[in-house]
């Protein structure tokens, strides 16, 4: 009995292992490779035991089975960045037993971790996956303080735990947060002093407190390299008011949202503080958004700002591709968009060893577009995630087959592509 | 319009003088800008026909288009060679909200919905409109010259939307689109049911849903009936007849009913669709377009067949469970049968800047299915068809001679990522050039924000 269960484990491992060490010789490729070899015309790349080995010209076929592509030209990049969104702890936005990104606590629990609510197998997965998209940010807010807890990146390869990198923590700041700190903003910078105070030296037992023992240990972690902040803010002033903060109390902030981080954009530059933007985001949607403009991803790369893209839509969190390249076409160059899908994000959060890049001996997270992978009218033809092809489906293509099929004689439940 | 409803309404007219009034008392006051003779040599010319014209030239003069084609160019005519550049009728979205949540969008600006009554057909979109919306002009640096604003969908019956060319005005009268008949805003499925569910009211149920327009349909013929039994009265000269008395709800529902009033209905879920259709013929009246229909893959020949466009995003899903079954083939899917009216839609202030990019992915994602459509086939989603199911097909929507000179430069393609709106015209005017700042128009909001901060 014993045996027989060796035999079964061993047999699966060896499948496993089949599955991810498939190796893949990818030809005449042109290569974004986002790191310090630029971008290669004519380019292979080999991927075996799940990461890039090889990049160069006319690469030699190694021994046994392996997958050749032929790219013909077409663009091969690092897998692309889904964005600060809700992918696997969110199913249906309007159905709330399938929604866990948000904390409805009135308390501040900067302790508030999302990831121990990631769902792998939500449709959201593959449907953002087979779009080129490799990871992902999840984004914890809590609606009851401005505090919203921690989220961390995750790659969407299907795994339970492919979380990477460090947990970060969202703090929001500015007109949404106003309500949660009694009608000012300037309520949250004093909330937000005192919890930073509190989290350096906790209150005696008969003192008030704000947090938690635990939540005071979280956010004293934050303190210190490299764990990173995200702070939700647009105005000008406000994104100010982050970095005087961030500063004081020893944070390392990343700005989402900057709407109006053009007008600061020296500042930004010169504190090191990259931003995570909308770039479609031309609207006053409020008085912290007048003045919002297509080239703010532009202006910000031109003063030096490390700029990554981030909407606001995990469902359709595909659009990013989109977005970048409406960055491009105000002002944003090429390169710099696709870096702000890819080596940006990946480096920002500190998963650049894993994604963002196509570097030997890096796990091979790439895509093969079918032309400009910012283009609205190119796709991905072809994802490898973690050394693994992507069999390049979802619910979404399953129903598409589905319904393509004119006129069947049995009801269409009977037709499962 | 139907030349029997004409008739009837003339008859109206005839017995009652002040009737002109009550049918159109909020007139357009919209007057096209100045513009001159001018001629765009040299274009790739969709001309929104289904048909391509390669190296092509569009005169428009009066603020008409005079001709389209290969021909020769009349002398003294200001001249714009686009060569490597395309021309398109200008871009009409069915589906939008700016003016009534206009941006910035807070709470004394968002007057889009009045969602305390299932049933207020009696209320008007164009009432809520804030002109300075600085929406108006984000969209038409996208291109699109003439939309629809629809009042939201918490309501089963949700009022009146109103056409409108997008040029600003001091006054919504000032943009309203001439002659274009009115809109019914109507919503299927979650939004009724939820907003009022909530409050344990009816609708809380798609059943309740039902009932609720049918009964309003069974009012609404009632007050037809009583109206032509006091027409007939009063045409025979019966001095003693006294006329009905008038209801704003009951209006809006017998215009609908006679078709006179274009019904728009909000609809995602395909049996849902299916089960208005029937609705329809059961009273006798005609579904223009179903707006969102992000199931309406699943029945493209049902509403080919019974003639009814489907308005629809390229791409969104998921975000309520009757978005779930979204998919990106959608509007290819849709176009596929014969007798097809696909439309792509915004529904959004961001949406609507880039209608053009909506239609290439959903180009696109046809493409990769094995659909073949081409760039002189999709932009008829955002023109032509549009303007079909606005009933302003005669006026607009394609490029031909004697149609509103309502016309877009692209500096290429507009099925990319990169194409931007050069020039936009709007019956012939120039209304916006992307290389003249003073052709580009800035809403009283936005004037004079941000002082001291240099752009």
């Amino acid at each position: 009995m014993k045996s027989f269960r060796f035999i079964t484990i061993v047999s699966a491992l060896l499948i496993a292992a089949a599955a991810q060490a498939q190796t893949v010789m990818i030809r005449h490729a042109q290569v974004y490779t986002m790191d310090r070899q630029g971008t290669l015309d004519n380019t292979d790349v080999l991927i075996a035991g799940g990461r890039i080995q090889q990049i160069g010209k006319d690469l030699a076929l190694p021994q046994g089975d392996a997958k050749v592509i032929d790219a013909a030209g077409r663009p091969l990049t690092p897998g692309f960045f889904a964005g600060i969104g809700s992918i696997g702890i969110e199913e249906v936005s309007a159905v709330e037993p399938s929604v866990d990104s948000g904390l409805a606590l009135k308390e501040m629990r900067p302790e508030f971790d999302v990831t121990t609510a990631y769902n792998p197998n939500s449709s959201l997965v593959p449907v953002t996956r087979i779009e080129g998209f490799t990871f992902t940010l999840l984004g914890a807010g809590a609606s009851g303080t401005i505090i919203g807890g921690q989220g961390r990146v995750v790659e969407l390869d299907g795994g339970y735990r492919s979380f990477i990198g460090n947990p970060v923590l969202y703090v929001n700041v500015g007109r949404d947060a106003s309500k949660l700190s009694g009608n000012s903003r300037a309520g949250q910078w004093m909330l937000l002093n005192q919890a930073l105070a509190e989290a350096q030296k906790p209150p005696a037992a008969n003192e008030a407190r704000l947090m938690t023992r635990n939540g005071q240990k979280t956010l004293a972690e934050y303190t210190k390299k490299p764990m990173k902040t995200v702070f939700n803010a647009d105005r000008a002033s406000d994104i100010l008011e982050v970095l005087r903060f961030a500063e004081k109390h020893g944070l390392n902030p990343v700005i989402s949202g900057g709407n109006q981080a053009w007008m600061v954009a020296q500042q930004l530059a010169a504190a090191g503080v990259p931003v995570l933007l909308d770039p479609l985001a031309d609207l006053p949607i409020n008085f912290d958004d007048v003045g919002s403009r297509m080239d703010n991803a532009a202006l910000l790369a031109a003063a030096g700002v490390v700029v990554a893209v981030s909407g606001d839509d995990s469902h359709n969190a595909r659009k990013q591709r989109q977005m970048a390249g409406n960055a491009v076409s105000y002002g944003l160059p090429h390169e710099a968009g696709l870096a702000a899908l890819t080596s940006n994000p990946a480096d920002i959060f500190d998963v650049g060893d894993r994604q963002g890049h196509i570097r030997r001996g890096m796990p091979a997270n790439v895509v093969l577009w079918s032309g400009d992978p910012l283009e609205v009218t190119s796709a991905a033809d072809l994802v490898i995630i973690n050394g693994k092809p992507e069999p390049m489906v979802s619910r979404q293509t399953k129903l598409r087959d589905r319904y393509l099929q004119r006129n069947p004689a049995m009801p269409r439940a009977y037709i499962k592509p | 319009m139907h030349p029997k409803h004409l008739l009837g309404l003339l008859a109206m007219l005839a017995i009652n003088p002040a009737a002109a009034d009550m049918a159109n008392p909020y007139p357009s006051t919209y007057k096209p800008l100045p513009s001159e003779p001018t001629l765009i040599t040299h274009a790739t010319i969709l001309t929104g026909t289904g048909e391509r014209l390669a190296d092509a030239s569009l005169l428009m003069a009066n603020g008409k288009i005079a001709f389209v084609g290969q021909g020769d160019a009349p002398a003294g005519v200001r001249t714009i060679d686009a060569s490597g550049e395309w021309v398109t009728p200008g871009l009409i979205d069915v589906h939008s909200h700016l003016g009534v949540y206009a941006s910035p969008s807070v709470d004394s600006l968002a007057d889009g919905n009045e969602m305390t009554n299932p049933v207020t057909p009696n209320v008007w979109a164009e009432h809520s409109i804030w002109p300075q919306d600085p929406g108006f002009g984000r969209a038409l640096a996208g291109g699109i010259t003439t939309l629809q604003v629809l009042p939201g969908s918490g309501n089963l019956f949700g009022g009146r939307g109103v056409t409108l060319k997008n040029v600003y005005s001091t006054s919504y009268q000032g943009m309203k689109f001439p002659s274009a008949p009115y809109g019914l805003k109507m919503a299927c499925g979650e939004n009724p049911k939820r907003v009022y569910g909530e409050r344990k009211q009816m609708p809380s149920t798609r059943m309740g849903n039902m009932a609720m327009y049918r009964e309003e349909w069974i009012a609404a013929q009632r007050y037809i009936d009583e109206w032509a039994a006091y027409d007939k009265k009063a045409a025979a000269g019966d001095k003693d007849a006294t006329p009905p008395k008038r209801d704003l709800k009951m209006e809006t529902l017998a215009a609908a009913l006679k078709g006179e009033i274009l019904v728009h209905m909000h609809c995602y879920r395909a049996d849902e669709m299916m089960t208005v259709l029937d609705m329809a013929k059961e009273f006798g009246y005609k579904v223009t377009a179903f707006h969102h229909a992000v199931e309406a893959y699943k029945i493209a020949d049902k509403l080919a067949e019974n003639g009814v466009c489907a308005a629809m995003w390229a791409d969104w899903w998921g975000f309520k469970m009757e978005a779930y079954d979204g998919i990106q083939e959608n509007i290819a899917m849709v176009d596929r049968p014969q007798g097809s009216c696909a439309i792509v839609h915004s529904d959004s202030a961001e949406g609507i800047q880039r209608l053009n990019q909506e239609a290439a992915k959903a180009m696109t994602r046809g493409q990769r299915a094995g659909i073949d459509i081409e760039p002189e086939r999709a932009i008829r989603w955002l023109t032509a068809n549009p303007a079909k199911a606005l009933g302003i097909a005669g006026s607009t929507g394609t490029l031909e001679a004697g149609k509103m000179a309502d016309v877009v430069i692209w500096n290429g393609t507009p099925f990319s990522v990169y194409a931007k709106a050069k020039k936009v015209f709007i019956d012939g005017a120039l209304v916006f050039d992307r290389d003249d700042p003073d052709r580009q128009p800035e809403s009283d909001f936005e004037l004079g924000q941000l002082q001291g901060v240099a752009k």
